[in-house]
């Protein structure tokens, strides 16, 4: 049989209608697509793919049973390794994970390998319909704090192996990330209150509104009997550029602009969170919270919307299918362009003009990649007298992320490296005896699967250290 | 959710609520601040601790109806519930050690400065308080001031009551006369704030000012409550939920916090006529 060369498309609303909706983007393989998608797996014998999976999900078999029509199973083979695959089929930058050592790919396209999982994890949610069973309690209590996708994944872990776990979260609702940042229309709400509500129904308790080291502190949570704690506090903490102007009103950061839409809900009709709307809106940065940025911000109703990025379009570090989906709804791409400054309006007459203080423009400078660096990335070097304005009405900071010092302050003992990021060893274990932690909180912003799976790795090392106790 | 457990109305734009919190009642200090939601499509807003009772888990806040969520919230009555109520956020007011404080409060910016007198009163501090409100009408909390200041004096804009005129006035007076503050607290609008710190700027007492930015999470996540000091010539940007409330007077940047103040003003008005019609609409 002559192998498909491309991969099946992936169904998506158009291009021009969903750049005025929050719906989602890509609609999902239809049933007969899938299985054909998947009888293009070769099922290699050396399973190259699987290296490619932080989490190592069995891939060929999945993908297998898939072709043989037995999607539950599919999703059994899955749910073995990863706990969230409706999100991680969704959102794993799959091209240089596991698509990106699929033997398919040397010669042609990979095969779909996250778009595979993605229809078994919503085949699944759509049809399964026994609730979870609830383990034997085994009389040991742990504490979580942070309920994006490592903390959930430990959550999970631990519970079904009869642990009584609480979930801590500072926010009003559970998902981190996976809600106050990443938009609906790539990975919608609904998707990550059912990985909630499955928690709760294992018997998890999660309290939102407890911010950990001021509502309630680590050694306070050994106090109240928890034997281990958790830490997945991520990586929130919003970084600036440090130039003139990013003080003025309408300079955003991207976890200020992305949680004003997502979780305050700014982006249906009548939220009473405001945001700024319509306009022309300059995006900075290239990962993949510049795209759900400048993409959110196209959909709240800009009329132009660019990303500015300091380097070229090969070291773009966003998802592939983001940055292409975003050039088809018109997003505007500035490569190798870097702000300096951001201008405000000021009205010379009238000191009390509400119009004073907001953006009026950004003046950037053009750049060239120069020697790669120690990392093998080309650095961006500004090219002198090349400075020109971008008329804009709002700027969003989409530069990265730093983790949050407010565990580490209130923790005696908790070391943390240079960049603030949690020290732990190989088991997710920190400095403090009985404390672990995983997820952005130690690496710094990274990815949902590998998040998941330093939560994965935590619970299994808590559950040997309790049941030494 | 989270009980409000009663209701008391100070004057015709201010309520005070004891909500049930014990987690937060148990830790608060004075200088903290919550972060509420009414219901689950409102907005997150920032209110200071005015006082707790950890033994029956409630704390109380003080609030001014200036728009939408003030509005519903004060549609609240006893027994009704809020559905999120999270705290205490901000780092506590530094008070240790202070033997002479003046704390100077504009309109409902008293209700923040109240917590923070009475703990000072409580330690042992000599407290002159100093209390400023637009009219008669606004005047709110004057017998809790009395009760825990050695010396009280009340202003209003207007004159309608006490004596008339902003609380620089009295502060100015004392500080020429001779009086020594170990610091000076300020809590209040902007410009209040401001004038206060270039009052006390010649005489080199030490000024703090606490901050009232738009928040959202107020734990640091969003970089919306930014402000810029500027430290030994150096400008910094700083977080008002994490690193403040409470700043170095003399180190603000004033007209920016302003200006960042008036981002959503007119979305406000609009949230606030809103909230105002709905509420017509139901009666
Ligand atoms: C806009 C955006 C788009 C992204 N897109 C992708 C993508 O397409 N693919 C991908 O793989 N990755 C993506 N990422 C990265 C990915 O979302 C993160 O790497 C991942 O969510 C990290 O998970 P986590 O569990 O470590 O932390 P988080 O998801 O950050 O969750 C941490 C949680 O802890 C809570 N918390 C923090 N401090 C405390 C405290 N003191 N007490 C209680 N709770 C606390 C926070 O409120 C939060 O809910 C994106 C990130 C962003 C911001
Ligand atoms: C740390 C902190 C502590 C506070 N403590 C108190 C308190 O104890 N009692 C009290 O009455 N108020 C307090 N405030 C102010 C209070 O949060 C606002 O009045 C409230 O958010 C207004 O919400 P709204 O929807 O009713 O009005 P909006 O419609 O949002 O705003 C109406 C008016 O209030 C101003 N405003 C909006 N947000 C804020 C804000 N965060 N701070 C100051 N002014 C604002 C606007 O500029 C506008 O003029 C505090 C604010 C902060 C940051
Ligand atoms: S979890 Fe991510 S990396 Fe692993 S198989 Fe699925 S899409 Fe690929
Ligand atoms: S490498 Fe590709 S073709 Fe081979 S088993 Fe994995 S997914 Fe199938
Ligand atoms: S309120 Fe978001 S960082 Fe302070």
């Amino acid at each position: 049989m002559a192998i498909i060369p491309k991969k099946h498309e992936m169904p998506t609303q158009d291009a021009r209608v969903r750049a005025r909706n929050f719906l989602e983007v890509a609609t999902g393989y239809p049933l007969e697509v899938a299985v054909e998608e998947a009888k293009r797996c070769l099922n290699c014998k050396n399973r190259p793919c699987v290296d490619g999976c932080p989490v190592n999900i069995d891939i060929p078999d999945f993908i297998k049973l898939i072709a043989e029509r037995n999607f539950e199973g599919a999703y059994q083979v899955i749910s073995h390794s990863s706990s969230l695959p409706a999100v991680c089929g969704r959102v794993c930058p799959q091209e240089t994970q596991c698509e990106s050592k699929c033997t398919l790919g040397v010669k042609f396209e990979p095969v779909g390998i996250g778009r595979l999982e993605r229809f078994a994890a919503d085949y699944h949610n759509e049809h399964a319909a026994a609730p979870a069973e609830i383990p034997a309690a085994n009389g040991h209590r742990v504490a979580v704090v942070g309920s994006g996708p490592s903390g959930l994944t430990c959550a999970g872990d631990l519970a079904k192996k009869g642990y009584s776990v609480s979930v801590f979260e500072a926010l009003h609702t559970a998902g981190g990330v996976l809600v106050y940042g990443i938009p609906e229309f790539r990975l919608p709400k609904s998707i990550v209150a059912k990985e909630v509500a499955t928690l709760k129904e294992l018997g998890v308790d999660v309290q939102t509104n407890v911010v950990i080291g001021k509502t309630l502190t680590i050694d306070e949570l050994f106090e109240e009997g928890y034997q281990a704690v958790f830490v997945g506090s991520g990586a929130g903490l919003p970084n600036f550029m440090g130039i003139p102007g990013e003080s003025l009103k309408g300079v955003y950061s991207a976890n200020e602009f992305l949680t004003r839409s997502n979780l305050m809900k700014a982006y249906l009709d009548s939220p009473d969170t405001p945001i700024m709307k319509g306009g022309k809106v300059a995006v900075v940065g290239g990962g993949n919270v510049a795209m759900d940025a400048a993409r959110t911000a196209l959909r709240l109703g800009a009329e132009h919307v660019y990303i500015v990025y300091r380097r070229s379009m090969e070291e773009l570090p966003a998802r592939k299918e983001e940055v292409e989906h975003a050039m088809e709804e018109g997003i505007d791409f500035r490569l190798l362009n870097n702000p300096v400054e951001i201008l405000g309006y000021q009205d010379p007459e009238n000191p009390r003009n509400p119009m004073n203080g907001f953006v009026t423009g950004m003046r950037c400078i053009r750049m060239e990649l120069g020697e790669p660096d120690a990392r093998g990335r080309r650095r961006p070097i500004p090219v002198e007298g090349s400075e020109f304005m971008l008329d804009v009405d709002a700027v969003v900071m989409a530069i990265g992320t730093s983790p949050n010092p407010l565990i580490k302050d209130t923790t005696e003992g908790l070391e943390v490296n240079s960049h603030g990021g949690i020290i732990v060893n190989e088991d997710g274990l920190t400095s403090r005896d009985g404390v672990y932690a995983g997820g952005d909180a130690v690496t710094g912003a990274a990815t949902v699967i590998s998040a998941m799976g330093a939560g994965k790795v935590a619970a299994k090392a808590i559950d040997a250290y309790l049941m030494t106790k | 959710m989270y009980e409000i457990v009663s209701k008391k109305i100070l004057n015709p734009t201010v309520t005070q609520m004891e909500i049930k919190a014990p987690l937060v009642a148990k830790k608060a200090r004075p200088g903290q601040f919550i972060i509420l939601r009414t219901d689950e499509m409102g907005e997150r807003i920032p209110l200071t601790v005015a006082g707790t009772d950890p033994a029956a888990g409630t704390v109380k806040i003080i609030f001014q109806i200036v728009g939408g969520t003030t509005e519903k919230l004060n549609h609240k009555e006893a027994g009704d519930y809020l559905q999120d109520f999270v705290g205490p956020l901000g780092v506590a007011s530094k008070l240790e050690g202070k033997k002479r404080v003046c704390v100077v409060g504009g309109g409902v910016g008293c209700a923040i400065a109240m917590p923070v007198a009475q703990a000072l009163h409580a330690q042992g501090t000599e407290v002159v308080s100093i209390i400023g409100f637009r009219n008669k009408d606004l005047l709110i909390l004057e017998d809790e001031f009395e009760a825990c200041s050695d010396k009280l004096v009340v202003m209003t804009d207007d004159g309608s009551y006490a004596r008339q005129g902003n609380v620089t006035v009295p502060l100015k007076e004392m500080l020429e006369a001779g009086e020594r503050f170990d610091e000076v607290i300020t809590i209040g609008p902007l410009i209040m704030m401001k004038f206060v710190v270039a009052a006390c700027k010649p005489f080199g007492v030490p000024v703090t000012a606490s901050m009232n930015p738009i928040m959202i999470d107020g734990t640091g996540m969003c970089g919306g409550c930014r402000l810029t000091l500027e430290k030994d010539g150096k400008k910094v940007t700083r977080f008002a939920c994490v690193d403040g409330p409470d700043f170095n007077g003399y180190e603000i940047d004033f007209d920016e916090a302003m200006s960042r103040g008036r981002m959503y003003t007119d979305f406000e008005r609009h949230a606030y006529e809103k909230a105002c019609n709905l509420f017509k609409k139901a009666e």
